[in-house]
C-alpha cells in the first residue's frame, strides 16, 4: 500500500534536487560570469592602453622609461622626471604615513581609553572619506603658506650647510613642491592605513594577549611578540593598499607638487607624478605622439601599481609561509 | 512596493514630459571647446534663454577638446582659443569667427611694490620667463626701472601647468621678443619653462602661486587678474609706451588689427596702436559652413548674433573685451555662411 507513494516521494525529491542542481548550476555560471567582467575589463584597459600609446612605446622603445625630457613643443617624451616624482613622493609618504599610523591603531586597539574609542576611530574613518580635491585645496591655500614660512626656513639654515642633505633642501622655500606633495599623501593615507591596522589588531585573541600580559610582558613586548606577528599580512595589505592610493593619488598632487617636468634633486623643488601629468595635459593634448605618450605613462603607472601588488602578494606569502599558517 | 511603483511611474511621467518639452524646442544648441570664454558663453546663454526662451549649452572641456568634437560633429558649435589654420578650415569646412577678445597680463608678487610699479620690455619679459633672468635686482630689471631699489629676491615663474590658450598667446609672444626664448621655451599650449618655475592649474592655480610666493611673477587671463586683485607688470608696447593691462587698452589693441583674412584670426599680439596693450587674444567660434540640421545651423547664428549685439556689457563686467562695432558687421556677414 505504501510503496506507491514512497516512490512517488522518492520522485518528488529527485526532482526537487535536480531543480536545486540547475539552481546552483545557474548561480555558479553567473557568479562566474561576473566575476569574469573583471578579468575582462582589466586585460581590456590594459590592451587599450597599449594600443593607443604604440605611436610612442614605438618612436622611443624602452628608453622612454628612462629618458628624462618631456618637451611638448619638441615633441620629445620621456617618463623618467613623472616616474621618479610618483615614486618619491609615494615612498616618503609611507616613510611618514606608516609610523604615525602603526602609532594610532596601537593607541585604539591597546592603551586608549574606552570612552574614546568610538569617536576616534569614527574621526579617522571620516577622515578617510574627505574628497581627495578637499586636501588638494587646503594644501595649496592652507599647508604650503604656512609651510613655506614657518617650515622650510629653519629647516634650510639647521640642514642647508650640511653635505649631501643640505641639498636636499636647497632653493627658494616656496611652499609646493615634492615634500609638500609627500606630506599632503600621507595625510591621505593616514586615514587608511590606521583603520586597517586597527581592524587587523582587533583580530588578535585575547587570550593570547592576556597570557602575555599575564607572564609580565609590557604593552610593547606584547605589541611586538604577539600583536605584530600575528597580524602581519594584514599590516601589509593595509600598507600596500595606502601606497596604492599613494601612487594613484591625482587632484591633490596636481595641486601642490609644482607640476615642474624635470627632475630637480631636491625636496623643496616642483615636481611632477604620473597621474598629475595627466590630469594636466590631457585636456589639451594635440593628437599625435603627445597624447600617445600620455596613454604610455599611464601604462606604466599600471605596470607599477601591478609590480606593487606583486611584491605585496609575495610579501605576505612569504611571512605565512615562514609562520606556517 | 506599492510606493516604490508609484515613484517608478512618477520617474518615468517625469522622464517623458523632459523628453517632449525638449522635442517641443528643437532650436536647443550645444557648443563645447575653450575654458577661456566659458564664462561669458554661460552667462550669454542664460540671458539669450530669458529674452528668447531658447537655451545654448556650453562645455568648456579645452580648446583643442572644441575643435575635436565639432570635426566630430558632437556639438554644433566649438570654441578655440587658438584658431583654427585657414586650410584646416577649408579641409573641413568649417566657418570660424571671434567671438570676444581677452587679454593675459603679467602679475607679479614682490613685496614693497604695488600695482604698475615694475616696468618690463617684451625683450626682459622673455629673459624673466625663459629663466636667463633669476634675480629681481637683475642690471636689466634695473636698467627699466631706474630710482627703485630692487630686492636680491630669487624670481619664481608661475606658469599653467594644465595646457592651455593662455600659455599659448603668452609664449607666442615672447617668443616674438626673444630667438632664445623661443628656442628654449617654445610656443604652445604647453612649453618647457625652465626650472625655477611651478605650475599651477587653471588661471586661479596661477593666480594663488603668485599671491602665496614672494617674488613670483606669472600670467594670468585679465578676468582673473582684476578678480584676484593683483599688481600688474607695465610692459612696453610696440609704440614704445608702458602699458598697465586695462580693458581700453585692449580694444585699441584690436582697432589697428585687420579682421579681413580668412578665418578673421588676425594676430593680435604687439599691435602698434599707442596704447596698445601687447598681449591682446580672442577666442573663435566654429561652425559648419553646412550643416545637417538647418534649425540648429540657424539658432548658433541667432545666438552669437544677439550675443554680439546685446552682450558687450555682460562680456565687460566679466573681464573680457567686446569687439569693436566694426568687427561685430564683419562677424555678421560671415556667419551668414553658416547653412
Amino acid at each position: 500500500m505504501s510503496e506507491p507513494s514512497e516512490s512517488a516521494g522518492i520522485d518528488l525529491h529527485a526532482r526537487q534536487v535536480a531543480k536545486f542542481r540547475l539552481q546552483d548550476k545557474f548561480f555558479h555560471y553567473s557568479t562566474q560570469l561576473f566575476a569574469l567582467v573583471v578579468l575582462a575589463s582589466l586585460l581590456g584597459i590594459l590592451v587599450s592602453l597599449a594600443i593607443e600609446a604604440w605611436p610612442s612605446l614605438k618612436a622611443f622603445g624602452p628608453d622612454f622609461l628612462w629618458t628624462n625630457v618631456w618637451s611638448v613643443p619638441d615633441d620629445e617624451y620621456g617618463a623618467l622626471a613623472a616616474i621618479y616624482g610618483t615614486v618619491v613622493t609615494s615612498v616618503l609618504a609611507l616613510l611618514i604615513g606608516v609610523p604615525i599610523s602603526f602609532g594610532i591603531a596601537l593607541f585604539l586597539t591597546e592603551t586608549c581609553p574606552l570612552w574614546l574609542r568610538r569617536p576616534l576611530g569614527t574621526a579617522i574613518e571620516l577622515l578617510a572619506g574627505i574628497p581627495s580635491i578637499v586636501y588638494g585645496i587646503w594644501g595649496l591655500f592652507v599647508f604650503a603658506p604656512l609651510f613655506a614660512e614657518y617650515f622650510q626656513p629653519p629647516l634650510q639654515n639647521l640642514l642647508g650647510e650640511v653635505p649631501v642633505i643640505g641639498s636636499w633642501f636647497s632653493g627658494p622655500p616656496i611652499g609646493i613642491g615634492i615634500l609638500t606633495a609627500s606630506l599632503v599623501l600621507s595625510m591621505m593615507i593616514i586615514p587608511f592605513i590606521a583603520s586597517v591596522m586597527r581592524d587587523v589588531f582587533e583580530t588578535v585573541p585575547h587570550v593570547l594577549k592576556e597570557s602575555a600580559y599575564g607572564i609580565g610582558c609590557t604593552t610593547w613586548e606584547v605589541v611586538r611578540n604577539i600583536v605584530l606577528p600575528y597580524t602581519r599580512v594584514g599590516v601589509i595589505g593595509g600598507i600596500m593598499l595606502g601606497l596604492g592610493r599613494a601612487l594613484g593619488e591625482t587632484m591633490a598632487v596636481t595641486f601642490v607638487i609644482g607640476n615642474a617636468n624635470r627632475i630637480i634633486p631636491s625636496l623643496f623643488a616642483p615636481g611632477t607624478s604620473i597621474a598629475s601629468t595627466l590630469a594636466n595635459e590631457f585636456g589639451e593634448a594635440d593628437p599625435g605622439l603627445h597624447i600617445a605618450s600620455l596613454f604610455a605613462l599611464g601604462l606604466v603607472l599600471f605596470v607599477i601599481t601591478f609590480i606593487v601588488l606583486a611584491i605585496s602578494r609575495w610579501l605576505i606569502s612569504r611571512s605565512m609561509g615562514s609562520e606556517g599558517l | 512596493m506599492r510606493t516604490l511603483n508609484k515613484l517608478a511611474q512618477g520617474a518615468l511621467a517625469a522622464t517623458l514630459g523632459l523628453a517632449f518639452s525638449v522635442g517641443a524646442m528643437a532650436a536647443d544648441i550645444t557648443g563645447a571647446g575653450a575654458t577661456f570664454p566659458y564664462a561669458v558663453y554661460t552667462k550669454w546663454a542664460e540671458a539669450y534663454q530669458q529674452a528668447t526662451g531658447n537655451k545654448v549649452n556650453y562645455q568648456g572641456i579645452g580648446s583643442s577638446g572644441g575643435v575635436k568634437q565639432i570635426k566630430a560633429k558632437t556639438v554644433d558649435f566649438g570654441g578655440s582659443d587658438a584658431p583654427v589654420k585657414e586650410a584646416d578650415l577649408d579641409a573641413a569646412g568649417l566657418v570660424q569667427v571671434p567671438t570676444v577678445m581677452g587679454a593675459v597680463t603679467v602679475v607679479y608678487n614682490l613685496p614693497g611694490f604695488k600695482s604698475g610699479e615694475i616696468k618690463l620690455d617684451g625683450l626682459t619679459a622673455a629673459d624673466i620667463f625663459g629663466g636667463k633672468i633669476t634675480k629681481w635686482n637683475d642690471p636689466a630689471i634695473a636698467g627699466l626701472n631706474p630710482g627703485k631699489s630692487l630686492p636680491n629676491t630669487a624670481i619664481t615663474i608661475s606658469h599653467r601647468s594644465d595646457g592651455s590658450g593662455t600659455t599659448y598667446a603668452f609664449t607666442n609672444y615672447l617668443a616674438k621678443q626673444s630667438m632664445n626664448f623661443k628656442r628654449d621655451v617654445g610656443a604652445g599650449n604647453t612649453v618647457n619653462w625652465p626650472m625655477n618655475a611651478v605650475g599651477g592649474k587653471g588661471n586661479p592655480g596661477v593666480a594663488a602661486n603668485v599671491q602665496k610666493i614672494a617674488g613670483a611673477i606669472g600670467y594670468v587671463d585679465i578676468a582673473d587678474a582684476m578678480k584676484n586683485n593683483m599688481s600688474f607688470v607695465a610692459l612696453k608696447n610696440k609704440a614704445g609706451s608702458y602699458i598697465v593691462p586695462n580693458q581700453k587698452a585692449v580694444a585699441d589693441a584690436a582697432s589697428g588689427a585687420d579682421f579681413k583674412v580668412k578665418g578673421m584670426a588676425p594676430d593680435l599680439l604687439d599691435q602698434t596702436h599707442k596704447n596698445a596693450w601687447p598681449i591682446t587674444t580672442a577666442t573663435y567660434m566654429l561652425a559648419y559652413e553646412k550643416g545637417s540640421d538647418a534649425t540648429k545651423q540657424k539658432a548658433v547664428v541667432d545666438f552669437f548674433t544677439w550675443s554680439l549685439n546685446n552682450g558687450q556689457k555682460m562680456a565687460e563686467d566679466l573681464g573680457f573685451v567686446a569687439l569693436p562695432p566694426n568687427v561685430v558687421k564683419m562677424v555678421e556677414a560671415e556667419m551668414k555662411k553658416i547653412k
